[in-house]
């Protein structure tokens, strides 16, 4: 009898022992789609670094060879060419470049704007939260696409145009997320130790509550980067994102719609890109809540 | 009841002042001189100042939004750049077909996704749950004007089923609003399938069970009844992300909505038609986010008890 409740006793020390981080760590691993998305997602930053290994940006991707244009998918061109005899294999190489490197520049420039708002707004409280918050929320009433549009509009296509469009209609979402974590952190004891220590409120911020609403945060910026690559594309699409010659996989689709009947592979190869890269982000996402909080999964 | 309605209206006024100040903002930051957009590049500068003054661009910017915001009061949202003809008059005939697809998106996304999701609550963790999943993973990873080049290739180029292009007959609706009901019906069958599960865990749904009622009753009356109000917010706020989504959905499929106007007034830099039709959208959606605060108090007693107290 009492050695039964010595074993019980040992069990138990050990869950405890495993830190939350190692915890999250092993749930995560445990679904295989969330795993299968990360794979995925590493993968194509790999493919997108070592980018200029694999094919050449100046001769396969962007300068035009109208003696090859249009052919289908061959030993040469493992994915055709295009309309005007670009590789299109070079070019989906080169896009998750765009895609990738825009997307996470956005996520990390909205991210931190939306945390320094979020946080303000969460630790003062009263008046500085009312307004911030209420600003907050005017922006996002206003539909992401649409307020990127607008934003287009005002500066011009481009990439450092698309980046701050992306970017100023994504801080309201995780200044919100923030926010809602802090308020959950804030009248902790330790924030109150750290107060009582004469700590200063940046340091508390920065320091004491952001490490810990890390959690949600994270999830939010992998999602947000999943919808802000669709952005992306369907910006490009109709013309007021990435503009050619460089390639993107929006716009490479955005002028096949003449061609489509007779090479749907024009159509077909960057749609699937892009939805490679999304899913693999929202399956990384969905895989992170449900590590993060158990309870949440039903 | 009514007074709830009245401050949920004109709760509606700060927010759409300050959308149209955000708005208005981002244009004036737009580089180049509007005098010079609209009058060319070989404009004198007599011309061009004259054209400035006569706009109003030589005042003080906030003295220039309180004039717009009391000319849109008015329902004068100035003239396009592009063709001269009233910004509220191109609107106005352009919103109807915006309207029309995005209904049908919304409408088609509800009747397949309410059902697939509570099947897929139903029987969690069976093939048809699993399945439901997956494809709700593929359809919100799915760029939506793909989906359209998609269909159209399958319906329109091979089968020949379908129209591609135009807006003549409701043929021509079909493909842009089950292109346009994509990624909504995911985000339905992701929310009716987690509120389900919530619902059909509750003690009222063992009652029911207890007391003999049979399976398909306490799902639909007892279950799906009390599921219904995240259900209907969820449906509420994609309408906003369906009026984003209109925008591209419309250029692949040409479709003479107010995404397409809004495309061409960008890349025009007409800036009055962009602002105009920002703000549109954006009150549209205002007014659906009160319609479904006021569906709530219709379909749930409790929130419709909470008002009456007051």
């Amino acid at each position: 009898m009492e050695k039964d409740i010595n074993n019980i006793d040992k069990s138990k020390a050990k869950i405890k022992k495993r830190s939350q981080l190692k915890s999250i760590v092993y749930r995560y691993k445990k679904n295989k789609l969330a795993i299968l998305g990360a794979v995925i997602f590493i993968v194509l930053i790999i493919i997108s670094i070592s980018a200029d290994l694999i094919v050449d940006f100046e001769k396969d991707a962007v300068a035009q060879n109208m003696k090859e244009r249009l052919m289908t998918p061959n030993e040469d061109h493992i994915f055709g060419t295009d309309q005007y005899g670009r590789d299109i294999f070079a070019r989906i190489i080169f896009g998750s470049r765009v895609s990738l490197f825009v997307g996470l520049i956005t996520i990390a420039i909205s991210l931190t704007f939306g945390s320094l708002i979020g946080a303000t707004a969460g630790y003062y409280g009263g008046k500085t939260d009312d307004i911030l918050m209420r600003i907050m929320d005017i922006f996002l009433a206003i539909p992401s696409l649409l307020l990127a549009i607008s934003i287009v509009a005002a500066l011009g296509p481009g990439m450092i145009n698309l980046l701050i469009a992306l970017s100023v209609s994504q801080v309201p979402r995780f200044a919100r997320i923030v926010r809602s974590s802090i308020l959950s952190i804030k009248d902790q004891e330790f924030i109150e130790a750290a107060k009582a220590c004469g700590t200063k409120n940046s340091r508390i911020i920065l320091k004491h509550i952001l490490p810990n609403a890390m959690g949600p945060i994270i999830v939010q910026a992998t999602l947000n980067m999943a919808s802000t690559i669709l952005n992306i594309a369907a910006l490009s699409f109709i013309g007021l994102g990435i503009q050619p010659p460089t390639p993107e996989w929006g716009s490479m689709l955005s002028d096949v719609k003449t061609q489509m009947r007779y090479y749907p592979y024009l159509a077909i190869i960057p749609g699937i890109a892009i939805i490679i890269a999304v899913m693999s982000l929202n399956l990384i996402g969905d895989g992170l809540r449900d590590a993060l909080d158990p309870k949440l999964k039903n | 009841m009514l007074r709830y309605l009245l401050r949920r209206t004109f709760q509606m006024i700060p927010v759409l002042l300050g959308i149209s100040f955000i708005i208005f903002s981002i244009m004036a930051f737009t580089p180049g001189d509007p005098a010079k957009l609209i009058l060319g590049e070989n404009a004198t500068v007599e011309a061009v100042t004259e054209l400035r003054e006569e706009m109003g661009l030589n005042e003080n910017f906030f003295v220039r939004y309180f004039k717009y915001v009391l000319d849109a009061l008015k329902g004068d949202f100035g003239v396009s750049y592009r063709n001269k003809i009233p910004v509220f008059d191109e609107l106005f005939s352009r919103f109807p077909t915006t309207l029309k697809l995005t209904f049908w998106a919304i409408f088609i996304s509800v009747i397949i996704g309410i059902p697939v999701g509570i099947i897929s609550a139903v029987k969690q963790y069976t093939i048809i749950d699993n399945s439901s999943l997956v494809i709700t993973l593929i359809l919100t990873s799915i760029p939506g004007f793909w989906l359209g080049l998609m269909l159209i290739m399958l319906f329109s180029l091979k089968l020949g089923w379908l129209p591609a292009t135009g807006i003549d007959t409701w043929k021509h609706f079909v493909l842009p609003s089950v292109t346009l009901a994509g990624s909504c019906m995911a985000t339905v069958i992701r929310m009716t399938r987690s509120t389900m599960l919530e619902v059909i865990r509750q003690d009222y749904i063992r009652t029911a069970r207890a007391k003999g009622a049979d399976e398909k009753r306490v799902i639909l009356k007892h279950g799906f009844k009390n599921a219904l109000l995240p259900i209907i917010t969820v449906v509420g706020l994609t309408f906003g992300l369906q009026l984003g989504g209109a925008i591209i959905t419309e250029s692949v499929f040409a479709i003479p909505g107010l995404g397409t106007l809004m495309v061409t007034s960008v890349r025009m830099k007409d800036i009055p038609m962009v602002m105009a039709s920002v703000l549109f959208i954006a009150f549209a959606i205002g007014i659906i986010n009160l319609i479904v605060d006021i569906l709530y108090a219709f379909i749930d007693p409790r929130v419709k008890a909470q008002y009456e107290k007051k």
